[in-house]
């Protein structure tokens, strides 16, 4: 077979990991559900009152949000690295860094869009209304981006560690901690703004600098989970 | 300069360096504390609860100072491959924990008279925090992967990455007005603090950093035994 282009391989890359994700069945499903149980303990922890949950819901979606996508870190490279597939994914026409944007794309539509699927749902039986239900989609979204290539760096820090998932945790939940404050911050403004009779701005702080900080993670994940892989592969 | 970092003159000169370091370390340790808590004035405010300042001040600059440094190493370890610049960042780790740790105590100890509560969830403690918790997952980092090579790479990408933490604690008391009293030296206009409560300030802050790098010798020493152990043991196991 004569050389693939770095496009094509790109996009193959992506196709098998979604094809590998779907046919484990369910994988992603569970953490959905675990998303959901989260989500309902804490009116068990808290009580029914409809006020206080509606305003503790940012805060409550984000750190469940938080812990489900991290439960989901360990299927990124732990089945490869153990088969073998990594090193024969150094040896492709991509770089290490083009390949962990691969795997983390395909991770995320796999993994992360169910979750940013649930959470209007999740935030309605918190008492959401729809401004805050809108904000924190949005909010979702453009957090992910920086939670996804961070925790692309601390699963591949801890590839080769056997049981690594609190450890991995443990590595990216302070980095995950300006995103959080940052997201929950920009749905509490918009609630706040709405409550007051303003509109919403695009421009509002705390959305500008979870988009600033998500996009640092954006850029220093795939380097750093790249360096990480290939320390472990030799 | 390269011939420091080799680690046979690093023994050597450490060596000869440590009972300076410790004795200096002492002396100034010392003559902050006497001065510091028994001869310097009370704050017009605070009072003599304004003494716990000569301790936690100290040691939050130092944890600042001392992830500074594995950030450095990292980045020389990383690029330079150098074993001795891993060996400095694994040592240091747990002394910057424990000075976090001992910033974030007295700094809860002092809060308690100065703003009628434990804790606050404002920046610069929270950052400070955070910080806290970076050190540890450093060094469980460190414990977890078993080669020694590649725990040190792991850990200088980790080290590398945390380090956006550390302006952020630094500035977070400009760019958020909370509860923690803004920089009173660190200002383009100079030091706020009167002389009489800024000189044994700045003597403790000295003296901890010279225990921080005694303390810091010590254990790299102790590092670089324990890999020539190892690497003992492993000749004898193949040979």
């Amino acid at each position: 077979m004569t050389g693939i282009s770095a496009s094509g391989a790109f996009t193959a890359l992506v196709r098998r990991d979604l094809a590998l994700a779907y046919r484990q069945g369910g994988a992603a499903l569970q953490a959905v559900v675990f998303f959901a149980v989260v989500v309902t303990m804490i009116p068990f922890g808290l009580g029914p009152d409809l006020a206080l949950l509606q305003r503790v819901a940012p805060g409550i979606l984000w750190v469940a949000f938080i812990l489900a996508s991290l439960l989901t870190l360990d299927r990124l490279f732990q089945a490869d690295f153990e088969d073998g597939s990594l090193d024969v994914l150094v040896l492709s026409p991509l770089s290490l860094e083009l390949v962990v944007l691969a795997k983390s794309l395909a991770h995320w539509l796999a993994n992360a869009l169910p979750l940013i699927v649930a959470a209007p749902v999740l935030a309605v039986m918190l008492n959401m209304h729809l401004v805050g239900l809108v904000m924190l989609t949005v909010t979702l979204a453009i957090g992910t981006l920086g939670l996804t290539f961070l925790g692309t760096m601390g699963a591949a820090l801890t590839v080769s560690v056997r049981r690594a998932g609190l450890l991995t945790a443990l590595l990216v939940l302070p980095l995950y901690v300006p995103i959080l404050i940052f997201g929950v911050g920009a749905v509490a403004a918009a609630e706040r703004a709405q409550a007051a009779g303003q509109g919403i701005e695009v421009g509002e702080a705390n959305l500008l600098l979870l988009t600033a900080v998500s996009l640092i993670g954006f850029v220093v994940g795939p380097f750093a989970a790249a360096a990480g892989l290939r320390l472990h592969l030799e | 300069m390269w011939s420091f970092a080799n680690p046979h003159r690093f023994m050597t000169l450490s060596g000869v360096l440590l009972p300076w370091l410790i004795g200096a370390a002492a002396l100034l340790m010392v003559v902050g504390f006497i001065w510091g808590l028994v001869f310097a004035p009370p704050d017009y405010q605070q009072g003599d609860t304004v003494r716990i300042m000569f301790v936690h001040v100290p040691a939050a600059w130092l944890s600042l100072l001392c992830y500074s440094l594995i950030a450095t190493a990292s980045v020389i370890s990383l690029i330079w491959r150098h074993a001795l610049a891993d060996v400095a960042a694994k040592s240091a780790a747990p002394l910057g924990a424990a000075f976090t740790f001992l910033a974030l105590v007295t700094g809860m100890l002092w809060g308690q008279p100065m703003w009628g509560t434990f804790w606050v969830w404002d920046a610069r403690l929270t950052s400070f925090l955070v910080l806290f918790f970076i050190y540890i997952g450093y060094m469980a980092l460190w414990e977890t992967i078993d080669d020694p090579q590649k725990a040190g790479r792991a850990a200088a990408i980790l080290g590398v990455v945390g380090f956006i933490n550390v302006p952020i604690v630094k500035f977070s008391v400009d760019w958020w007005n909370t509860l923690h009293q803004p920089a009173s030296i660190s200002r383009l206009d100079g030091p706020a603090i009167h002389w009489t409560i800024l000189t044994p300030l700045l003597i403790m802050a000295v003296a901890y950093t010279v225990f921080f790098f005694a303390l810091l010798f010590i254990r790299m020493r102790t590092e670089i035994m324990k890999r020539r152990v190892r690497s003992l043991q492993l000749a004898q196991a193949a040979g």
